[in-house]
């Protein structure tokens, strides 16, 4: 017997746990698919406060906000299911997914509706020994250090100085492990100056226009040597500096996560401006497949608290479809539209309105 | 130092084994699938996807946006074959 259900949201990240809260608010069931032992995605490890709006929990922690989105799932009682260690492994023109759990059962579920909250991957970084032991996506190791408690070494070099690398570079220092230097390629601090600050104020240098130009070592990663970047990035020569370290993070960005939609046959495009494959979507989520929706950093690569925002409105939608449509449907939609507005607003923001323009339907 | 550096981890494949391709005149996602088997191990492209696709970019004067990655199907991770096949004889029971 397959299990059929109305609404399938694949994924607990921010953006799959406020679709699931959004569409339930209006009254449709949900089962929400957790590839992981616990939900909430991304920010179970995330122990730095928020800036944003206060509607997306701003100055809360990341595992705080993981928190109060879960009570509020609760309190939808048997309206929202989550199964855990539960990957989609196959998504079919009938809108059958098929399901990993556990490792060890597979099966099939049927949905009236999808949203796809997947999120992102990290993206890799090809230099001479990129595959010795000790070299780390860095979001990879915040997972070992915040989720299981586990010291991934004791001297880092962190490549990328976006939030992602510098903050997890801070929070590598406040376990005590030594972080040596931050690098990038870019001329110019990727990360929040608020949290680029914290670091040089530890003395941690952040040196911009530099790469890895190789990582020594036999059975693991023993030393990095790095290098100055010109303007067109080319490497300067005689600027190597060596580096003893035994581990190395890659933080160069990440990529959408979303090759379930591209194997169901939705629009797919690439778009630099959203770091990779993006499905095309309307205004309100839906990709080209009419009642499959996609939120969060799946569709493009931006903050959970845009993919918190994303979440409400595919799930607020999502459910109307299916014919739940409250009656202050059309001021939910605008304020959740508004949000989104605001969140990309600004000269940080150009970039993620130009690439919704291209992945617009 | 190409030979040292690694594209794709599933398959053991280095920079050089792909610019030696690309020279050869695989100039496609798929061709250098089809020969090296990138893109078809653990990680279904998530690692070698973009950096391959830069390197067909720049060598043949494309934008990585006009390229075509390859088509992606079931399953996204490994799957234990008795585990497919116990699925498929309950359905017919």
């Amino acid at each position: 017997m397959m299990r059929e259900v109305e609404l399938l949201i694949i994924g607990s990240g921010p953006a799959g746990l406020c679709a699931a809260i959004s569409a339930a608010s209006s009254g449709a069931k949900v089962l929400i698919l957790e590839r992981s032992f616990k939900p909430g995605g991304q920010l179970i490890k995330q122990t730095h406060m928020f800036f944003g709006s206060e509607r997306q929990y701003a100055s809360h922690r990341g595992v705080d906000i993981a928190g109060i989105l879960l009570k509020k799932v609760a309190e939808y009682g048997g309206q929202i299911e989550i199964m855990l260690n539960a990957t989609a492994v196959g998504f079919y023109e009938d809108n059958v997914i098929t399901v990993l759990k556990d490792e060890k059962e597979y099966f099939k579920i049927k949905a009236q509706s999808i949203i796809c909250a997947t999120g992102a991957y990290e993206k890799s970084l090809a230099f001479p020994n990129n595959d010795l032991p000790g070299i780390y996506g860095a979001g990879a190791v915040q997972t070992l250090m915040n989720v299981y408690g586990i010291r991934p070494g004791n001297r880092v070099l962190m490549v990328g100085a976006g939030n992602i690398g510098v903050i997890v570079s801070y929070q590598l220092m406040q376990a005590g492990i030594q972080v040596v230097a931050v690098l990038d390629a870019a001329p110019r601090i990727g990360a929040y100056l608020v949290h680029a600050s914290k670091l040089a104020r530890m003395g941690v240098p952040i040196l911009t226009s530099h790469t890895v130009k190789e990582a020594i070592g036999t059975d693991c990663l023993e030393a990095a040597v790095v290098c100055e970047l010109d303007e067109k990035f080319q490497p300067i020569p005689g600027t190597e500096k060596r580096y003893d370290v035994d581990v190395m993070c890659i933080s160069v960005g990440l990529s959408p996560l979303n090759e379930l939609l591209a194997m169901r046959g939705v629009e797919m495009k690439y778009v630099g401006q959203l770091s990779g494959y993006v499905p095309l979507r309307t205004e309100t989520c839906e990709t080209s497949i009419p009642g499959i929706f996609v939120a969060g950093d799946a569709s493009g690569i931006e903050e959970a608290s845009s993919a918190m925002a994303e979440g409400y409105l595919a799930g607020l939608c999502a459910a109307a479809k299916l014919g739940h449509v409250p009656a202050d449907f059309a001021q939910r939609k605008e304020e959740y539209l508004k949000q989104l507005e605001d969140l990309r607003s600004g000269p940080v923001g150009d970039r993620i309105r130009a690439g919704m323009k291209i992945s617009q339907l | 130092m190409d030979e040292n550096t690694i594209i794709c981890r599933c398959s053991d494949i280095t920079l050089k084994d792909i610019r030696d391709l690309i020279a050869q005149g695989y100039v496609t996602y798929d061709e250098i699938k089809r020969i090296t088997r990138i893109g078809m191990g653990p990680c279904q492209g998530k690692t070698c996807g973009q950096l391959v696709l830069r390197e067909i970019a720049n060598a043949t004067g494309q934008n990585i946006a006009d390229l075509k990655f390859h088509n992606i199907r079931p399953p996204v991770v490994g799957v234990k074959l008795h585990l497919i096949a116990e699925e498929a004889v309950k359905n017919e029971e």
